[in-house]
């Protein structure tokens, strides 16, 4: 059994009230930080070693000491509850479940960055979430853990929850705040970065849900404890999202010393592949990170176990390797057609593109027609090189990685499977009715970096 | 439908906007457009958008601009019963295809139109964080996951059977 400092206590029941969450030691992190200064638990965080959990694993400790703190203008702290990238849903879990440990973490982090007014921005679909979120924030307010000069400390602090309306965009950090502003989701340019200008032009930081709550267990065990779980740089537990083509989909707080194969064959997780099924590829981070064919997901192109570390993940960059990302694990089994899927998530980043670059809002748009034609018979072996020549111009041409994010499942999927893709153009009438196979399928010189 | 909130809904209005700093009332404006679109019947019109405008004195073209970008807002009619399927990759591998294309025969409508007696909407939507548990729809507050064709025949019978009651 891996060890959990998240999920530890999110089967118990009643766990969701204050009353069962503070017997089981709920709030305790909040009575030590209001004996510490403000940045000791910045320090605290740095030396955990915790990295963002969102999707870009950006150390927390050094986001937080990078706050601007002018004289007399307020800060913000802002939760980052978007989660609609494709293959992630383990934001909706902790706070469905454990609403009161990200309660909890907020207030510890609103207090370590002086955020008075802390805000949580919910993606719009999660609506009985909010409901559940207000209800522990209500139990907080009524047991003293917020509103004015919390256990004597003269630190006031409130949390609100502010719901979105559909657009994946409003997960990026400036596209948030322009929500949370009012306006539509357009991300701003960068510099200036949240942390000098962000929500009402105050300096502000953004964290994801999942990096807030991991605040918790870092307070009451110490940063030092807490980077002992993990390898390397990856401290801690984290918390992924299985789905696909598995026996056993769910959340599941892995604590980063186990590898791929363990992660997806072992009961204690995904259980294998459904229906004694043969595995063709997974996405290991969510749908923006590469997809990887059934030997390099397990195997390092260097032929060693990978892990489910940051660093073992994208070990071999982008031409044998992917990413942890926001850790949204989305596993094809032999019968699934790789065009198709991608086909699904070009279709999703032309919807979510906020049109504001024109490499994103047009490229997008013909990954898509593209890869459609591709898929039902149509396409053409040049739409394949053309298709290529598209996501490379989007790629670091645009104002959001979100551009970045569109380009990347494409590459990936045209790099280790193009045969399929040219399968598609030679065989129109043949493709419709079944698909490719395994060709890939424990092939290791199949890929050509 | 005239359009003005009901005394409980105004100060449930009034309460958003206390949730921002001074003078930052248009923040409130994505959540009241949900008040909006549940109190007068599922969508935005124009009307609806105006008076929300008035609401938290801002210029109308301030509030289409944020009701066009943002999906969860219809600026059409919808039936009474709004099925949102979710159609991206891992619903996909879970056959959310398949029960897309029989919720349409068994309402005999496509992705984006109403039935004839006007209660069924079928949209297709993108990832909602649900993808472990798909296929699944969004119906209302709630999400309906792991669909079958058993599931969604039942979920019309529900819904059908909710709508007589409350004639
Ligand atoms: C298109 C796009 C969508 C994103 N969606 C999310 C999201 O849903 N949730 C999230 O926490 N971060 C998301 N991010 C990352 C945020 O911009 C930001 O890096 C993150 O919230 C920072 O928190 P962390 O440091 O705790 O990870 C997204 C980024 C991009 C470019
Ligand atoms: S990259 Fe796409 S989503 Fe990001 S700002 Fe540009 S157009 Fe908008
Ligand atoms: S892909 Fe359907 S809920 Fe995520």
């Amino acid at each position: 059994m891996g060890r959990k400092v998240l999920l530890e206590h999110a089967k118990i029941e009643g766990i969701r009230y204050y009353d069962t969450y503070r017997k089981h030691g709920g709030y305790t992190a909040v009575e030590k930080a209001f004996k510490m200064a403000p940045n000791d638990i910045v320090e605290e965080v740095k030396k955990s070693g915790l990295r963002g959990r969102g999707g870009a694993g950006f150390p927390t400790g050094m986001k937080w000491s990078f706050l601007a703190k002018p004289e007399g203008v307020p800060r913000y702290l802002v939760c980052n509850a978007d989660e609609s990238e494709p293959g992630t849903f383990k934001d909706r879990y902790l706070m469905e479940f454990l609403p009161h440990l990200l309660i909890e973490g907020l207030i510890v982090a609103s207090y370590a960055l002086g955020s008075n007014r802390t805000y949580i921005y919910i993606r719009g679909e999660y609506a009985w979430i909010v409901d559940i979120l207000e209800q522990a924030i209500d139990e907080a307010n009524a047991n003293g853990w917020l509103g004015k000069n919390i256990l004597g400390s003269g630190f006031d602090c409130q949390i609100y929850v502010q719901r979105g309306a559909g657009a994946y965009i409003c997960g990026e950090e400036t596209a948030l705040i322009e929500s949370l502003e009012g306006k539509r989701g357009n991300p701003r340019i960068k510099p200036p970065f949240p942390a000098v200008k962000g929500l009402w032009d105050c300096p502000t930081v953004v964290n994801n849900v999942e990096t807030l709550a991991a605040v918790v267990p870092i307070l009451n065990m110490g940063g030092e404890e807490y980077a002992k779980i993990g390898i390397g740089r990856s401290t801690g537990t984290k918390l992924i999202s299985a789905c696909g083509n598995i026996n056993k989909p769910g959340v599941y707080e892995i604590d980063m010393t186990i590898s791929v194969e363990e992660f997806l064959y072992s009961d204690e997780y995904c259980g294998g592949i459904a229906n004694g099924k043969k595995l063709k590829a997974c996405i290991p981070g969510g749908s923006s990170v590469p997809i990887l064919p059934a030997n390099l997901l397990l195997k390092t192109a260097k032929g060693e176990t990978r892990m489910m570390t940051y660093e073992s993940l994208s070990d071999g960059g982008f031409a044998t390797g992917s990413m942890m990302g926001s850790g949204g694990f989305i596993v094809l089994d032999e019968d699934q057609c790789v065009v198709h899927h991608t086909l699904t998530l070009a279709r999703f980043y032309r919807h979510e593109s906020c049109g504001q670059c024109s490499p994103c809002r047009e490229g997008t748009g013909w990954m898509e027609k593209i890869l459609k034609n591709i898929e039902y018979g149509k396409g053409k072996t040049s739409d394949i090189d053309l298709l290529w020549d598209i996501q490379r111009k989007i790629e670091g041409n645009t104002i959001c990685p979100l551009g970045d994010a569109a380009a990347w499942p494409v590459a990936a999927a045209i790099r280790h499977f193009r045969d399929e893709f040219e399968w598609h153009v030679q065989n129109p009438e043949e493709s419709q009715r079944r698909n490719f196979g395994l060709a890939h399928y424990a092939d290791p010189l199949a890929v050509n970096a | 439908m005239s359009v003005q909130f009901s005394d409980t809904k105004l100060q449930e209005v009034q309460k958003m906007i206390a949730r921002y700093p001074e003078g930052k009332q248009k923040s409130a404006l994505i959540p009241i457009l949900h008040v909006a679109q549940q109190e007068f019947g599922g969508w935005l019109s124009a009307e609806t958008m105006d008076y929300v405008a008035s609401l938290l004195q801002l210029d109308p073209i301030e509030v289409y601009e944020v009701a066009t970008f943002y999906s969860m807002y219809n600026l059409k009619p919808v039936g009474k019963y709004l099925f949102e399927v979710c159609q991206t990759g891992p619903c996909m591998l879970n056959g959310s295809d398949n029960i897309i294309e029989y919720i349409g025969q068994r309402l005999n409508i496509k992705a984006g139109e109403t039935s004839a007696d006007g209660l069924f909407t079928l949209k297709t939507v993108e990832c909602l964080g649900a993808c472990g548990y798909a296929p699944m729809m969004q119906l209302g507050k709630h999400y309906r996951e792991h669909l079958t064709k058993e599931k969604v025949d039942a979920i019309i019978e529900e819904c059908r059977k909710n709508a007589a009651a409350n004639n």
